[in-house]
C-alpha cells in the first residue's frame, strides 16, 4: 500500500512540476489514415510546446465524446480540442465547459451549437482547395486548349460538392480549359483506375485528354496506374493534379508521374494552439474560423524530402 | 454469522467498485469531487435504465438483442415527430412508449408461441429497429423543443460544482423501481422460476406465456425510456448512434453479478456493473495516455472474472447441497 501512495504521490509530484498547461483532445477515432495523422500532430505539437495532452479516442461514438469532455471538465484542464463525430447534439456540455470556463476549440469539423459556446474552429476550406488546384492547371497550360477529366469524390459528399465548385470557380472564363467528362471514383483507388479506364476508352486512347483533376490522391494513383497500363506517360502526356497531400502522391511525385497536390493539412492543432496561447495570454478573441493553409505542392518542392517527412505519421 | 453465497457475486461486485474507486483516488484525487459523482450518474444514465430492463431478461434466462437499435429509433422518432408535428412533447415520449413496448410484447410473443431462441428473434428486432430508424431519417437531426431543452438544463448544483443531473436521478429510481419489481412481486417471482427453468416453472403455476410476453414488454419500455434520456443527453437524434449496446448493457449485468444462464442476480448489482465501466472510462480520460481500447479490455477481464467466479459458485453449492 505505502508504495501505491508513493507511486500516487510521484504521479502527483509530476503534474504539477509539468502542468505548464494541460489540453484535452477527443478525437472522432482513427478511421482513416488522414486522422491518424491529425493525432500524431496534435500529439507532436502538444510535446514541442510542453503542454500535457489527454487523448481520448472516441471509437466513432458521440456518448463516448461526450463523457470525455466532461471528464476533462471535471480534471479541469486548460484547454479542450474536439473533433466532434456529428454536428448536433452539443450545447448542454459546451455550456458546461464554459461555466468552467475553459476554452473549447473545434478541429475540422463544425457543430451546430452557437458560435458563442466555443473559442474558434480550425478547419480547411474545401472550396478553396478545388480552385487553388484550377489555378494551378490555369498557369500550367497558359493559352493552350486544355481537355480536363474529372475524378470526383463519393456522390454527394461535402468534399466531393466543394472540391468540384472551387475547381469551376478557378477556370470560370477561360475558354482554353474545359471539363470534358466528369465522374465519380468514390475517393478510393480502384474506383480511381476503373473510371479513368473508361476516359481513356471514351477520348480516342486518351490522345484528346490534356490533364486529370482528382479529388483526392488516392483516385489520382489509381488512375496513373491506368493510364501507365494505357501506354501513356502520366504528368508528362496528361498532367495530374488532386487533392489531400498523402505520403504516396509525393512518391509519385518524385518519379514524375503526378504533377502536383493541395495540402489538407492533418496539423489542426498548430493553428489551435496559437490562438489558444493567445487567449491565455491576455484573453484575445480569435475569429470563429481559422482557415487552414491550403498549400499547393509541386515536383519542384522535393517530393522525395516531403514522402520522407509525412510516411511516420500515421497515414 | 453465514453468508449467503447467493450475496458473493453482489458483494464482489460492490467490492471492486469501491476499490476500484479508491485506486483511481489514489492516483487522481480528483475523481471523489462531485463532478465526478454527477458525471458517472448523467453519462450512464441511458446505459443504466436499459440494463435494468435486460437484467430482468437476462433473469428469466432470456437475452434481447434489440435494444440498442430501439434507443436509435426511439431518439430519431423523437426528434423527427418534434420537427414534423405539432404534438406535444409529452404526448410524443407517451406515445414513443407505447411503440417499443408494444414491439417488446411482440417479441416475446413470437419467442413463446414459436418456443423460438430469444436470441434469434432479438436479433431480428435488432435488424429491424435499426431499419426503421434509418426509414425515418439518414441524418442526425438536433432537438430544440423547449421541453427537452428544460429536461436537459434540470439539475441540482451539488457543492463542489457537480451536477446532479434530473437524467441521472432517474436512472437511479429506474434501477430501485427495477428492483422492487424483481425482487418483491408476484410478476419478479415468475421472472426468476422461468429463470430456473421453463418446465419448473410450469409446475410452480407460472403463466409462462404471459410472463414472457411480460418481460419482453418490460425491456422494450427501458429500452424506450433509455432513448428518451439519450435524446435529452445528446440533443439530438441519429440513427447511427447506440451501436452496440445491447452488448454493453449485457456485460453491464453480468459484472454486476447476475448469472448469464438466468435464475439468480440482483438489478441493484446491475447499476454497480454499469457504474465500474463507467469509473474505467473516467479513469483512461484522467489519465489521458493510455488507449481509450483500454475500457474493452478491462471489461473482457472483469466479465472473464465473474463467469469463472459464477462456475465456481456452481460448484460451492452443488458441493454444499452433496454434502447435506
Amino acid at each position: 500500500m505505502t508504495r501505491v501512495l508513493l507511486a500516487g504521490a510521484a504521479l502527483l509530484a509530476l503534474s504539477a512540476a509539468a502542468s505548464a498547461q494541460t489540453v484535452g483532445f477527443s478525437q472522432i477515432g482513427s478511421e482513416s489514415g488522414w486522422r491518424a495523422a491529425e493525432t500524431t500532430l496534435t500529439r507532436q505539437q502538444a510535446e514541442e510546446r510542453g503542454y500535457t495532452l489527454q487523448f481520448s479516442d472516441a471509437q466513432q461514438r458521440q456518448e463516448n465524446q461526450i463523457a470525455a469532455l466532461r471528464s476533462f471538465i471535471a480534471q479541469g484542464v486548460d484547454a479542450i480540442l474536439i473533433a466532434p463525430v456529428v454536428a448536433t447534439g452539443w450545447d448542454s456540455v459546451l455550456q458546461e465547459a464554459q461555466e468552467a470556463e475553459i476554452p473549447v476549440v473545434l478541429l475540422d469539423r463544425q457543430v451546430d451549437s452557437s458560435d458563442d459556446l466555443y473559442l474558434t474552429a480550425v478547419g480547411s476550406d474545401l472550396v478553396h482547395e478545388g480552385e487553388v488546384a484550377g489555378e494551378w492547371l490555369l498557369g500550367e497550360v497558359g493559352e493552350e486548349e486544355c481537355r480536363v477529366v474529372e475524378l470526383q469524390g463519393t456522390t454527394g459528399s461535402s468534399p466531393a460538392i466543394d472540391r468540384a465548385q472551387g475547381f469551376r470557380n478557378a477556370i470560370e472564363g477561360h475558354a482554353n480549359v474545359e471539363i470534358v467528362r466528369s465522374q465519380t471514383g468514390d475517393f478510393t483507388r480502384a474506383g480511381g483506375k476503373s473510371v479513368m479506364e473508361s476516359f481513356l476508352q471514351a477520348e480516342g486512347g486518351g490522345e484528346n485528354i490534356c490533364a486529370l483533376y482528382a479529388h483526392n490522391d488516392d483516385m489520382a494513383i489509381g488512375a496513373i496506374q491506368a493510364i501507365k497500363e494505357a501506354g501513356l506517360a502520366p504528368g508528362e502526356d496528361i498532367k495530374i493534379v488532386s487533392i489531400d497531400a498523402v505520403p504516396d502522391i509525393f512518391q509519385a511525385m518524385a518519379a514524375g508521374e503526378a504533377n502536383a497536390t493541395v495540402e489538407l493539412t492533418p496539423n489542426m492543432a498548430g493553428p489551435a494552439f496559437d490562438a489558444l496561447e493567445a487567449y491565455w495570454a491576455d484573453g484575445t478573441e480569435p475569429e470563429k474560423f481559422i482557415q487552414t493553409e491550403s498549400r499547393l505542392y509541386t515536383q519542384a518542392d522535393d517530393p522525395a524530402a516531403e514522402y520522407e517527412a509525412r510516411k511516420d505519421l500515421g497515414y | 454469522m453465514t453468508i449467503n453465497p447467493r450475496l458473493y457475486p453482489l458483494l464482489t461486485t460492490i467490492g471492486i467498485f469501491i476499490v476500484g474507486y479508491f485506486l483511481c483516488y489514489l492516483q487522481f484525487p480528483n475523481i471523489l469531487s462531485t463532478r465526478v459523482v454527477g458525471n458517472l450518474l448523467t453519462d450512464n444514465a441511458y446505459l443504466g435504465i436499459v440494463a435494468v430492463g435486460m437484467t430482468i431478461v437476462i433473469l428469466s434466462g432470456g437475452i434481447d438483442l434489440s435494444v440498442g437499435s430501439v434507443i436509435a429509433f426511439s431518439g430519431v422518432f423523437i426528434a423527427v415527430m418534434l420537427r414534423d408535428t405539432d404534438l406535444p412533447a409529452p404526448l410524443i415520449i407517451v406515445m414513443l412508449l407505447v411503440i417499443t413496448s408494444a414491439f417488446g410484447a411482440a417479441m416475446g410473443w413470437l419467442i413463446h408461441a414459436l418456443a423460438m431462441p430469444a436470441f434469434i428473434v432479438t436479433l431480428a428486432g435488432m435488424f429491424l429497429a435499426r431499419g426503421a430508424a434509418y426509414m425515418l431519417t439518414i441524418d442526425s437531426i438536433a432537438i430544440t423543443d423547449p421541453f427537452f431543452a428544460a429536461i436537459q438544463n434540470a439539475y441540482w448544483l451539488m457543492p463542489g460544482r457537480g451536477r446532479l443531473t434530473l437524467i441521472g436521478v432517474l436512472m437511479v429510481v429506474v434501477v430501485l423501481a427495477g428492483a422492487l419489481l424483481a425482487h418483491r412481486t408476484r410478476f419478479g417471482a415468475s421472472v426468476f422460476a422461468l429463470g430456473g427453468g421453463e418446465q419448473t416453472a410450469r409446475l410452480m403455476g407460472v403463466n409462462v406465456g404471459r410472463t414472457t410476453v411480460l418481460i419482453y414488454a418490460f425491456s422494450g419500455l427501458m429500452a424506450g425510456l433509455s432513448g428518451v434520456v439519450f435524446s435529452v443527453y445528446t440533443g439530438s437524434g441519429y440513427p447511427l448512434a447506440t451501436v452496440g449496446t445491447e452488448l454493453t448493457a449485457i456485460a453491464a449485468v453480468v459484472i454486476g453479478g447476475t448469472i448469464l444462464t438466468g435464475g439468480a442476480g440482483y438489478v441493484i448489482g446491475t447499476l454497480f456493473g454499469v457504474l465500474t465501466m463507467g469509473l474505467i472510462q473516467t479513469y483512461l480520460v484522467f489519465d489521458g495516455s493510455l488507449s481509450s481500447w483500454w475500457t474493452k479490455i478491462v471489461i473482457g477481464m472483469l466479465l472473464l472474472l465473474f463467469i469463472l467466479l459464477q462456475k465456481g459458485l456452481l460448484r460451492l453449492t452443488a458441493f454444499g447441497a452433496a454434502r447435506a
